[in-house]
């Protein structure tokens, strides 16, 4: 490579280096600004009720669905692996802990981020497009306020109980292929899964995942949407980033919490 | 202390970041009551000037004042107090997506008033009456013509009877009716409301029709002002160029570029 050729990429990446700090620190002011206007969301939690209906109620088909075909499919590998070392009796215990540490927000997560993140960023960025968020402020009216904040807050209620949704049909999804259609006995299959999962360990564990992804997704579509350039081309990229930033923040995130929840265990 | 002008413009310049100027030293009074036009070409200047009116934007140098208000020095509470009495109609309607006419037309009564969902109805329908529209009411935006959708957006823009309405380009993609009926809505809701408005637009004959006054901006220069006849009768080539259409003139119809022949190779 040329001397010019390595000026050229330190310069590339000295520009990204920046262009991300300082996209990182306008990020950071409009969740700050988020938090601080939401006053109004509760004031008028008609505002949130509508928006839980559209990121979570529509978002419920998709995650029950995954969520019961995630459950059969662990019922399967997990009977599979069990029955090596004979211990088929604790597929119960295997499904509801992969589900509820894991699978459950990870996957959810994941999921509502492809689903109602993408559907937000999409929604504000076209709002912003045909600058009805304009003239929303030239009515005297907050966008952050009226629009952003009750998102937000929907999104931050949904994500913990479309999780939960996600385990709870994946658990059910363990037992047909389990207990129905394998023919591990029922009895060893739940009474071994009551004892074995523990309510603060692995259930509020999982609750924290969950709401902690809640909040990094939904933050990421609504800036995505709102710094979006008013164009079509800029409302798809504002789209793609958005699933693709908040894919990679679940994982990097799932593996500091589990690192922080599960030590010296 | 009220004056007899609602905005007042003085020795305003605006440029964005550090590049060209977009407005240059401009001056300007808009009398209460009158319908005043700004026009000019695309890129001259017009719609920054109205988004400095509205406190969108700050000017670079100068102050604009709004019913003896500086728009600049105003803290957010302020500003938003004295948008609650302007109405700004967007090129394009802007009406919100999600919410039905009736809805759109009511937004404003719903966030800034306490009025029962009653007197909501009788004043949104009052104001669909106007324009037009009132057995529209529940249909969606996306169900609407543009010159339907300019309508609503206009209902919406006089929801609160502001003292002052701007209109950024109303006239754009019109066709000649609904052209017609919104230049005639801008007068006589103007004068029925005894508000006070600014058309931006590029639209010469129309506005001519309607309008009291008229300021002419180039290239972020004010170049002319002066009643719609004087307008007509301007001897200022940009002037006379944009009112009449012409394709020679100051403003060029070429974009410059290298000698044709060169082009296409035959020199």
């Amino acid at each position: 490579m040329s001397e010019h050729g390595v000026i050229a990429s330190i310069r590339n990446v000295g520009h990204w280096t920046t262009n991300a700090v300082l996209r990182l620190g306008i990020a950071t002011r409009f969740f700050t600004l988020t938090l601080l206007h939401s006053g109004t969301s509760f004031r008028r939690p008609r505002l949130i009720v509508r928006e839980l209906y559209f990121s979570g109620v529509l978002s419920l088909i998709i995650i029950l669905v995954s969520g019961l075909f995630v459950g059969m499919v662990l019922g399967f590998q997990g009977f599979h692996t069990l029955q090596t070392y004979g211990s088929e009796s604790a597929l119960g215990v295997l499904v509801a802990l992969s589900l509820v540490r894991e699978l459950g927000p990870v996957v959810a997560g994941l999921l509502f981020a492809s689903r109602a993140g993408s559907a937000m960023t999409a929604e504000i960025g076209l709002m912003k497009a045909t600058e009805q968020l304009s003239a929303m402020e030239m009515m005297a009216v907050d966008p952050i306020a009226r629009v952003v904040a009750p998102r937000f807050w929907a999104g931050v209620i949904s994500m913990p109980l479309l999780a939960a949704m996600f385990s709870a049909m994946g658990v059910f999804g363990g037992y047909l292929v389990g207990v129905v259609l394998i023919g591990v006995d029922e009895g060893s299959f739940w009474s071994q899964m009551q004892s074995a999962v523990d309510f603060r360990e692995d259930i509020l564990n999982g609750v924290i995942k969950s709401f902690v992804f809640g909040i990094a997704i939904t933050w990421i579509a609504l800036f995505e949407g709102y710094d979006a350039p008013p164009t079509a081309e800029g409302v798809s990229g504002a789209t793609t980033r958005t699933v693709v930033t908040s894919s990679l923040v679940i994982l990097g995130l799932d593996f500091i919490l589990t690192s922080f929840m599960f030590r010296g265990q | 202390m009220a004056t007899d002008h609602l905005v007042e413009i003085s020795d305003v310049s605006y440029s964005y970041g550090r590049g060209r100027p977009v407005l240059t030293e401009i001056n300007m009074t808009i009398p209460r009551g009158k319908v005043v036009a700004i026009m000019g070409i695309s890129g001259s200047g017009k719609t920054t000037l109205l988004r400095l009116i509205g406190g969108v934007l700050k000017p670079t140098r100068g102050q604009v004042r709004v019913d003896g208000r500086i728009t600049h020095e105003l803290d957010i509470e302020e500003l938003y107090q004295l948008r609650r009495r302007m109405g700004l109609l967007f090129q394009f309607g802007a009406l919100f997506t999600d919410l039905s006419i009736f809805d759109n037309v009511a937004f404003q009564m719903r966030e800034h008033t306490d009025l029962p969902e009653s007197m909501i109805r009788d004043l949104v329908m009052m104001k669909l009456q106007a324009v037009g529209l009132r057995g529209a009411h529940r249909m969606m935006p996306s169900e609407l013509s543009g010159g339907m959708a300019r309508r609503a957006a206009l209902a919406r823009a006089v929801a609160l009877d502001p003292m002052l309405i701007m209109y950024d380009e109303p006239f754009t993609g019109l066709d000649p009716i609904s052209l017609g009926v919104i230049a005639n809505l801008v007068r006589r809701l103007n004068d029925a409301l005894g508000a006070t408005s600014i058309v931006v637009t590029h639209d010469v004959q129309e506005a001519l029709d309607i309008v009291d006054y008229v300021y002419y901006l180039s290239e972020g220069v004010m170049v002319a002002h002066g009643t719609p006849e004087e307008i007509r009768a301007a001897q200022d080539p940009r002037v006379h160029q944009f009112v009449w259409g012409e394709m020679d003139g100051p403003v060029a119809f070429r974009y410059p570029s290298r000698n044709f022949g060169e082009e296409v190779g035959l020199v």
